[in-house]
C-alpha cells in the first residue's frame, strides 16, 4: 500500500475508533436517563416499555417523559456543538462561540421579550428566540465587518454586543411580574425539564435541513480552514464560504436555544474536547457527539447526583464547568501570548 | 515536462489598500516555464503586486490576464488548477497531519461528482516525494521544524498541480541552510517539471543566483527588470535600495552578487 492511502487509512481508523468510543458513552448515557430516576426502572421493564408491551405506568413514565427529555438533549446539544465548532474554525478564536459572542444571549433577550412584553407564549416565543440569534449574529458581523470578517475583532464586538444584551435582559426582569419572571428564567438557563415531543420534533426537523447544507460545505470549510490566502490560491471564495457557514452555525444555534434555552458552554467546549480526542482537522462529527454527550450528562447530573435531592437545570452544571475551563484557556492563551 | 506554458500578465494593473493606491498602472509580463523573482526595498510594493496576481488583492483598475484572459472570467477553481499559490503566512489546523494538509491541495481538481481517488493519493505522494517530505506523512504539522513545514507547504501546492507556482516570500524565517534547501526545490521543480515559478525573495544575492528573470520594484513600479546580470548593477541597487554597493561575481555560479557598503566600510578612496 502507498504511504498516502496507508496514512489516510490509519488517520480514518483511528477517528473511527475514537467516534465509536464516544457513540458508546452517548449510549450508556441515554439509556441511564431512561431508567434512573425516583421512580427507576429495570432495564428488562424498559425494554418491554420501548417495544410496546409495558405497564402504562412505565409507558407514560419513559415514553412521555424520559425519552423526549433525552431526546432533546441529544438534539440540542449537537445543535449547540456544531455551531460552536463551525464559529471558532472559521474564526480561527477557541472563544468565538455563539455562547460567548451573544448569539444565544440574543435568542434569550428575543424570547423574554416576547414573554414579558408583548405576552406570546409557546411556538412564538421559540420563533422569537431563533430570530434574536440571527438578528445579534448580523449585529455583530456588520459592526466587525472591514473588507471581510476577521476572528480577533468579530470575539471582541461580540462580547461587547453580549454584555449589552445580558443587560436588556436585566432590565427585562427587574421590570417583570414575579411569576413572569419565574418563566422568563428558562431562557436565562436553558433546562430540559418539561422537554417535550414537540421540541425534539422541532430540533429534529431544523437538523435535518441544516445538516446536508452543512456536509455540502464541509469540503470548502476544510480548505478555508487554512487560511483565506491559501484557500484563495486552492479556488474558494473565502467570503461567500465564511458568511454561508457563519449563517448555518448561527441557525443552529438559534435552533437549540429556541428549543431549551441557552445551555452555557455547551458550543464553546464541545469542539476543544472533541479535538483533544480524535485531533483531526474540523472534526465535526466528534464535535457533535460530545456536545450530546455533555448536554445528556449534565441534565442526568443536575436531577440525580446533587446532594439532598436537590434538582437544577442543566444549564447550571455546564455554566459551573464550563466557566474553569474558559480561565483554563485564559490563562494558557495569556502565557503563549494570544488566542490566535 | 508536465507542466503546461501559460501567459501570465498584469496590464495596467492599479493595486491599493482601503483608498491608498499602492501600485498604479504597471505592466508586467511573467516569462512562460522560467523561475521569476521580484526584489525591491520594503513598501515597494512587491508583494502588493504578487497578492494581486495571486488575485488576493482585488485590483482597482487594469488587469491579471492568463492566456490574454481576464482571470476574473475564469472560474476560481480553474484558475486554481493553473495557479499555485503558497502565501507568507499559511495557517495549519492544530493536529492536522502532513498527508491530510497535503492532501487538501487537491481540492480544485474534486467535486461533489468526484470524490477523493487513487489518482489523489498517486498524486499527492508524488508531491511528498518531490519535497522530501514522504517520512513525513503521519506526523503533525505543527511538530515539524521551520524548513520542513515549508517543504511540506511546498507540497501542498505541488499536489494543486499547478503550472505556475507564485510564492510570497518563501524563505522568511529560515535559516541560510534551509533558504537554500527551498530554493533549490524550487528551481528543480522548475527545470524538470517546467513549472513557471513567481516569488519575491528579500536577498537579492539568492534572488540574483535562482532568478531566470528578475523584476526589481521601487515606488509601486517596476524599475527594471531582466536577467539577473544585465538588472543588478551598482546604479540599480542605489536606486531601488538607497544603498551603495559593489557588485561582484559570485565565486560559486558567476551571478553578480551584491557586497553592500556601509558608513563604517567604506572604500579608502
Amino acid at each position: 500500500m502507498s504511504v498516502v492511502a496507508g496514512s489516510r487509512t490509519r488517520r480514518r481508523r483511528s477517528v473511527a475508533t475514537a467516534s465509536g468510543v464516544l457513540a458508546l458513552v452517548l449510549v450508556v448515557l441515554f439509556v441511564a436517563s431512561l431508567t434512573l430516576g425516583s421512580y427507576s426502572i429495570s432495564p428488562a421493564n424498559l425494554i418491554a416499555t420501548l417495544t410496546g408491551s409495558g405497564e402504562s405506568g412505565d409507558r407514560f413514565i419513559v415514553l412521555g417523559l424520559r425519552l423526549p427529555r433525552a431526546t432533546v438533549a441529544v438534539l440540542v446539544g449537537v445543535a449547540f456543538a456544531l455551531a460552536g465548532a463551525l464559529f471558532q474554525s472559521l474564526l480561527g478564536n477557541p472563544l468565538a462561540s455563539p455562547d460567548i459572542l451573544g448569539v444565544t444571549g440574543g435568542a434569550s433577550a428575543a424570547a423574554v421579550t416576547a414573554l414579558l412584553v408583548l405576552g406570546l407564549s409557546g411556538p412564538a416565543v421559540a420563533a422569537s428566540a431563533g430570530g434574536g440569534a440571527l438578528l445579534v449574529a448580523a449585529a455583530i458581523y456588520l459592526l466587525s465587518w472591514r473588507a471581510g470578517v476577521h476572528g480577533y475583532r468579530f470575539v471582541l464586538v461580540g462580547v461587547a454586543v453580549s454584555f449589552l444584551v445580558e443587560a436588556m435582559l436585566g432590565y427585562l426582569l427587574t421590570r417583570a411580574d414575579v411569576r413572569d419572571a419565574q418563566s422568563a428564567l428558562v431562557w436565562l438557563v436553558g433546562s430540559l425539564s418539561g422537554a417535550r415531543w414537540e421540541d425534539a420534533a422541532l430540533v429534529a426537523l431544523g437538523l435535518a435541513v441544516l445538516l446536508p447544507v452543512l456536509m455540502l460545505l464541509t469540503p470548502h470549510l476544510l480548505v478555508l480552514q487554512l487560511g483565506d490566502d491559501t484557500a484563495t490560491g486552492l479556488g474558494v471564495r473565502a467570503a461567500p464560504a465564511r458568511t454561508m457557514a457563519l449563517a448555518l452555525a448561527v441557525a443552529m444555534a438559534a435552533l437549540g436555544t429556541a428549543a431549551v434555552g441557552p445551555i452555557a458552554f455547551v458550543a464553546f467546549v464541545s469542539a476543544p474536547i472533541a479535538r483533544r480526542i480524535v485531533r483531526d482537522g474540523l472534526a465535526l462529527g466528534a464535535s457533535a457527539l460530545v456536545g450530546a454527550i455533555i448536554v445528556l450528562a449534565s441534565d442526568l447530573a443536575g436531577q440525580h447526583l446533587l446532594p439532598g435531592g436537590l434538582q437544577v437545570p442543566a444549564g447550571i452544571i455546564t455554566g459551573a464547568v464550563g466557566a474553569p475551563y474558559l480561565l483554563w484557556l485564559l490563562a494558557r492563551a495569556q502565557r503563549s501570548g494570544g488566542l490566535a | 515536462m508536465t507542466a503546461q506554458q501559460h501567459g501570465f500578465a498584469a496590464v495596467g494593473l492599479r493595486l491599493g489598500y482601503e483608498g491608498r493606491t499602492v501600485i498604479d498602472g504597471l505592466d508586467l509580463s511573467i516569462p512562460p516555464g522560467q523561475v521569476t523573482v521580484i526584489v525591491g526595498a520594503n513598501a515597494s510594493g512587491k508583494s502588493t503586486l504578487l497578492r494581486g496576481m495571486a488575485r488576493l488583492l482585488r485590483a482597482t483598475g487594469g488587469l491579471v490576464e492568463v492566456d490574454g484572459r481576464d482571470v476574473r472570467s475564469i472560474p476560481t477553481r480553474q484558475l486554481a488548477a493553473i495557479i499555485g499559490l503558497l502565501p507568507q503566512h499559511p495557517t495549519a489546523p492544530e493536529g492536522i497531519t502532513v498527508v491530510d494538509l497535503v492532501g487538501r491541495g487537491r481540492y480544485p481538481h474534486r467535486g461533489i461528482l468526484r470524490q477523493w481517488s487513487a489518482t489523489d493519493a498517486v498524486i499527492v505522494e508524488r508531491a511528498l516525494a518531490a519535497t522530501s517530505t514522504l517520512d513525513l506523512a503521519d506526523r503533525r504539522v505543527e511538530d515539524l521544524s521551520g524548513g520542513q513545514r515549508q517543504r511540506v507547504w511546498i507540497a501542498m501546492a505541488l499536489a494543486q498541480e499547478p503550472d505556475i507556482l507564485v510564492l510570497d516570500e518563501p524563505t522568511t524565517f529560515l535559516d541560510v541552510a534551509h533558504q537554500l534547501e527551498v530554493l533549490d526545490l524550487l528551481l528543480e521543480l522548475n527545470r524538470t517539471e517546467g513549472t513557471t515559478v513567481v516569488m519575491v525573495l528579500h536577498d537579492l544575492n539568492l534572488a540574483a543566483r535562482y532568478a531566470d528573470h528578475l523584476v526589481v520594484m521601487a515606488g509601486g513600479a517596476v524599475l527594471t527588470e531582466g536577467r539577473p546580470r544585465e538588472v543588478i548593477t551598482e546604479v540599480t541597487v542605489r536606486e531601488a535600495f538607497g544603498l551603495e554597493c559593489r557588485v561582484v561575481d559570485d565565486p560559486v555560479c558567476g551571478s553578480p552578487m551584491v557586497v553592500p557598503i556601509g558608513r563604517f566600510h567604506g572604500p579608502s578612496i
